[in-house]
């Protein structure tokens, strides 16, 4: 589905991403960890077309996204939750949704669509005429998942979605998010919370310093002891 | 009374006027956070375009008022270059004061050029008149300019409030507005969305300017500068970026000056528009209409 190789993003003089490269295969749920300043967002921004690489490929399918607008991308079949969620403080519930159907002209399908977020997020229905400016953040995480969804992406990133949350909320975002997968989107989550990620990754990646230092299955990784003596605070 | 509904109605003419230029300001600062000094002068360019074509259209034995039409295009068309050729290039590489002083050397550039082009300047032209007659309903009386441009004036706004709450590229405006990244990710072509709002808010500078010069039948190379400031003070007076506040300031603007006209002084006009637009900026910083809404993190 998505593969990225030798992917060097630099700010100016300061390099960022110093030649990573991944993969998410069909119907994974993949994770990419690290700490802060690693890189996490600088990948996810430079996949979906906000941040120009310096050298290296990214490919969805056979696409090449780095030469696709990054309006365009969205057609695609790529979908993002982006950091801090970034819906539309001054627009409601519903017009957030709508929106996130931009890119389809299909009626009943964007209806279709929305009974399907609703179906998901059952407490977005009860909100759809609010200002999502006046939602939790919780609520607001669900609405982000929910916008990008509306096009029935086949995949979706997903960028820090526990950012900010309670815990409680965080494992009932995460298993959405696991939901998701069972429904048949790939996903590629960005995450803080190396624990949590882990426990519902098929795969991860571990990002440091602009560099992946390990890769493997999520569960191994979970117990691996370096991943836990860095990230899980074991 | 008479006295009262004449200061009323002069003070809706001049407020819908603003009004309308209002809009063309607030629009681009709302979608790309720029003062947008060069608005001013598509009201010279539509008053000019208006000079040349409704002699032409009367000619043709079509009504003069609908070379507006041909108006709203080369404004519209004008509007679109200014941005295409100037603002984007510097946005591109510059920040907000870069786009800030392009856009005055625009604004300077557009009355430059209308002075130096032989057949435009740069003496003042007096355009044909328009809707010269009076409606008389009992002992007052009101000019049909005045009525149309309230009446269209309000339609427009109307149009416009609707056109941005209800259709697909009036609510990508509004995203981009709020929030440009999101808005890629929506799939919305940022670029295309900030050049549709500058065909937009320049074409509304040439509906103004078949008002004004309906009124006051004088075209100028410099016309655009002092109207400019008016609807400019009217944006930020409304909360500039919001609609209903643009309107609503160039509303306020308007009968502001007509009142004072009317009971005190012509002269002190310009004092107590800007006297209002300090006391108003003192107690709402954000204007009228204007919200300072908190993000949440």
């Amino acid at each position: 589905m998505l593969n990225i190789k030798d992917l060097c993003v630099s700010y100016g003089a300061i390099s960022a991403l110093k030649g990573i490269s991944l993969t998410v295969n069909d119907g994974e749920l993949v994770t990419l960890i690290g700490a802060n300043g690693a890189g996490k967002t600088t990948t996810l921004h430079t996949i979906s077309g906000l941040l120009k690489a310096s050298s290296g490929t990214i490919m969805l399918d056979d696409i090449d996204l780095q030469k696709t607008p990054a309006h365009k991308i969205i057609e695609y079949g790529m979908a993002q939750v982006p950091e801090g969620r970034h819906v539309f403080a001054q627009m409601t519930v519903l017009e957030n949704l709508y929106m996130g159907a931009y890119s389809i002209s299909d009626k009943k399908k964007i209806e279709d669509n929305i009974e399907w977020v609703f179906h998901h997020f059952p407490r977005l229905k009860e909100r759809s005429k609010q200002l999502a400016g006046t939602l939790s953040g919780g609520e607001q995480q669900m609405l982000a998942t929910g916008r990008a969804i509306m096009t029935n992406p086949k995949i979706v990133l997903m960028d820090e979605p526990s950012m900010g949350l309670s815990p409680l909320l965080v494992s009932e975002i995460f298993s959405i998010i696991k939901e998701l997968q069972k429904s048949g989107i790939t996903i590629l989550l960005v995450e803080q919370n190396a624990k949590m990620a882990l426990s519902i990754a098929d795969r991860a990646y571990v990002l440091e310093n602009g560099k992946i230092s390990m890769s493997g299955n999520a569960s191994e990784l979970l117990n691996d002891e370096r991943v836990k003596k860095a990230y899980l605070g074991a | 009374m008479s006295t009262f509904m004449q200061f009323i109605t002069t003070g809706l003419r001049l407020g819908s006027v603003y009004a309308l230029i209002a809009l063309g300001y607030t629009m681009v600062y709302g979608i790309i956070k720029l003062i947008n000094f060069a608005h001013g002068d598509f009201i010279m360019v539509g008053g000019y375009t208006l000079f040349f074509t409704i002699p032409a259209f009367m000619k043709l034995g079509l009504p003069g008022w609908a070379a507006v039409f041909i108006a709203i295009i080369v404004c519209a068309v004008v509007g679109m270059l200014v941005e295409l050729l100037a603002y984007r290039p510097v946005r591109k590489r510059g920040n907000n004061l870069t786009s800030l002083i392009t856009a005055i050397a625009m604004s300077f550039i557009l009355e430059n050029l209308a002075q130096a082009i032989p057949a435009i300047g740069p003496d003042p032209r007096v355009p044909y008149m328009l809707f010269n007659n009076d409606i008389k309903i009992g002992s007052f009386s009101i000019s049909v300019a005045t009525l149309i441009t309230i009446v269209v004036s309000a339609i427009i706004m109307i149009g416009l409030y609707q056109f941005t709450q209800k259709t697909k590229i009036g609510r990508a405006m509004r995203c981009v507005s709020e929030d440009k990244q999101a808005a890629v990710l929506m799939g919305i072509n940022v670029n295309k969305v900030i050049i549709i709002t500058f065909a937009i808010g320049a074409g509304l500078a040439a509906v103004a300017a078949l008002m004004y010069i309906a009124q006051y039948p004088k075209v100028t190379t410099t016309m655009g500068a002092t109207l400019g400031i008016y609807a400019f003070v009217s944006a930020v007076l409304g909360g500039i970026g919001s609609l209903p506040g643009a309107m609503l300031g160039g509303i306020i603007i308007g009968i502001v000056q007509s009142g004072t006209s009317t009971y005190i002084s012509s002269s002190m006009a310009d004092t107590f528009v800007y006297l209002i637009l300090i006391v108003v900026l003192m107690v709402k910083p954000a204007g009228i209409l204007g919200k300072n809404i908190g993000e949440k993190v």
